[in-house]
């Protein structure tokens, strides 16, 4: 079996063209996911500030800036694989990718790359612009850049998921309104789980998102709600299981070989 | 490029698909040499398009196989993808780019680069496209779109190109344009499919043709033995906008102000449509014996029933 081509020429060219795609349009895909998080940072700081402080020391301002990171940085990885393929998909020029020699696994990396750019330029961006209004502690970089790679490898893995399975735009929304925002919100972005009621604090832990923003948040304050450790391994081994779960569908060409 | 010597361009063995229980193709045997022009003749729904999306791996075999400079479809999908250009039927677009960048792209997927542009850019002069280069896909217009979307297909310069109906909805000048350009590209030695459903295509361009029907090959030969195996014979019998007696009408193929088209499956039928003409008391004003073309080798096949009749007629009308 075939994975890689000789010449990786074929699966750079899918893969620059999935970024174009987006920086082509980036007042779009980037400035406005941006504009969205610092209203919610504008809202959410002014009613709380003053009212919640969360960790010991941690403005709730700061505190909220991570999750707010993470947020758009999920929602933008998953939004670019998705919508490139539901498109193609309706618009039908999906068979030029299938008219390729492009393997499976090519595929995957191409999409899975270019949704992995998006996720991290929309979160720099937020951290950007964010640390105009206050300052954000660094405490354990390689905690940061290791969530934020896997959690947005991972939401691009469910991207190209949700792509191959919708068959029109409004199965691609109910992917959205149905499945990610819910998780996201119940994920402690705007507060801890441990100032939830216990059954909601059990339903969180079940919860995927809950480790990437608590984990992502341990490397800016060196404090979070559970160990990092148990973050990553909980988010690699969901990355691998839905991974894993893409390339059988890429492979078996389901929904989109006859 | 890998390639194989000596193997067909297209080689199709005992080839059936099904969807649900639709049967759409149905034991399909075929081989196509390299440097044929050939054409795959047949009414819309008898699996056309289903042949050719199974030799471009848009869809899987229920069983038999098929390859493509004798690599297989299946086990072999790189090679037999590098080999292989497909025109897909249905006018598809992506709407991100300009047709340039987009044709860039489209080779770029097949392993080709910067080496490759000059080949990109003869295929867009050669296609007429040269001013609309940088223009965005979405903006061209239904024939820019048609002759970006064989561009397309060329990038990588395949061996073996494969059109389905190039030009249906095209108008007649692009038309033509784009049949020049095919037989370019066949003494260039490339293969060429194509399918179609206007019956003057096959019959100007193409040196070999399957006639298919209902998911399988009813015929299969050179244009020029197809049409000399065939006996019957058109005639045209101007009588003014009368009514035909009953026994000659299931002759009629087509009636245009009051020109009758019969289809006469032998000369000597001659006699009795004039003798029928003379009993109904009708008139012949005008009387011209036709040889036979390559649609009335169809309806022979396919079976002259009144829809195959009309679509067909219709098409081969321009
Ligand atoms: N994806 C599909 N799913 C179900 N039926 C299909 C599909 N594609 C084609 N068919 C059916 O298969 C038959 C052959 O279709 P097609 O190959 O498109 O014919 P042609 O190209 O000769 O007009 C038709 O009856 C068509 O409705
Ligand atoms: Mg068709």
């Amino acid at each position: 079996m075939i994975l890689i081509t000789p010449s990786t020429r074929g699966m750079w060219t899918l893969f620059k063209k999935e970024l174009l795609r987006f920086w082509r349009v980036a007042f779009q895909t980037v400035a406005s996911p941006v504009v969205t998080s610092l209203l919610y940072l504008l809202i959410f700081s002014h009613v709380l500030e003053g009212h919640v402080q969360i960790y010991p020391g941690v403005a709730y301002t700061a505190f909220l800036i991570p999750g707010l990171m993470m947020m758009s940085l999920l929602q933008n990885s998953f939004a670019n694989s998705s919508s490139s393929i539901i498109q193609s998909k309706v618009m039908g020029s999906i068979v030029f990718l299938l008219l390729t020699p492009l393997t499976f696994l090519e595929f995957f990396i191409a999409f899975l790359s270019a949704s992995v750019i998006r996720g991290l330029a929309v979160g720099l961006s937020v951290y950007l612009v964010a640390r105009w209004f206050v300052e954000i502690p660094l405490v354990h970089p390689i905690w940061i850049i290791a969530f934020a790679l896997l959690g947005s490898a991972l939401m691009g893995a469910f991207g190209i998921i949700a792509g191959i399975y919708a068959e029109k735009f409004d199965q691609m929304a109910a992917f959205q309104n149905f499945i990610i925002m819910p998780l996201t919100f119940l994920s402690g972005v705007f507060y801890s789980i441990h100032s939830l009621p216990p059954f909601w604090q059990k339903v969180s832990q079940i919860n995927p998102f809950f480790y990437m923003i608590d984990g992502f948040r341990y490397g800016f304050f060196g404090v979070s709600d559970v160990s990092p450790w148990l973050s990553i391994m909980v988010v690699g081994a969901t990355f691998l299981l839905l991974a894993w779960l893409t390339l059988k569908m890429l492979k078996s060409g389901y929904k989109l070989r006859g | 490029m890998q390639q194989k010597y000596h193997q067909p361009a297209v080689k199709i063995n005992q080839l059936h698909k099904q969807f649900g229980g639709l049967h759409a193709l149905n034991g399909v045997d075929l081989t196509i040499e390299q440097g044929e022009f050939f054409a795959l003749l047949g009414p819309n729904g008898a699996g056309k398009s289903t042949l050719i999306n199974t030799l471009a791996g848009l869809l899987k075999p229920s069983s038999g196989s098929v390859s493509v400079m004798g690599f297989d479809t299946v086990n072999q999908y790189q090679e037999s993808r590098l080999n292989l250009g497909v025109v897909p039927q249905e006018l598809v677009f992506d709407p991100f780019f300009n047709v340039r960048e987009m044709l860039r792209f489209q080779a770029g997927y097949f392993g080709r680069g910067r080496e490759n542009d000059a080949w990109v850019d003869e295929v867009i002069e050669g296609l007429g496209l040269t001013d609309k280069a940088h223009t965005n896909m979405r903006k061209l217009s239904g024939g820019m779109k048609r002759r970006a979307l064989i561009a397309q297909a060329l990038v990588h310069k395949p061996p073996v190109i494969v059109l389905d109906e190039p030009t249906a909805g095209v108008d007649v000048e692009l038309r033509q344009m784009l049949w020049e350009f095919i037989k370019k590209l066949n003494r260039d030695g490339h293969t060429i499919i194509l399918t179609t459903h206007y019956l003057e295509e096959a019959e100007t361009l193409c040196s070999r043709v399957a006639m298919m029907k209902q998911g399988e090959i009813v015929a299969l030969d050179t244009t020029t033995n197809l049409l000399k195996t065939f006996t019957g014979k058109n005639l045209r019998v101007n009588l003014g906008e009368v009514i035909l007696p009953s026994s000659i009408a299931p002759l009629l193929r087509s009636v245009d102000k009051g020109v009758f088209t019969l289809s006469l499956s032998d000369v000597a039928q001659v006699e009795f449509v004039l003798a029928e003409l003379r009993a109904a008391s009708l008139k012949v004003q005008d009387l011209q014996l036709i040889e036979a073309d390559l649609e009335d080798v169809f309806l022979s096949l396919v079976g002259s029933n009144q829809e195959g009749k009309s679509q067909f007629s219709l098409a081969g009308a321009h």
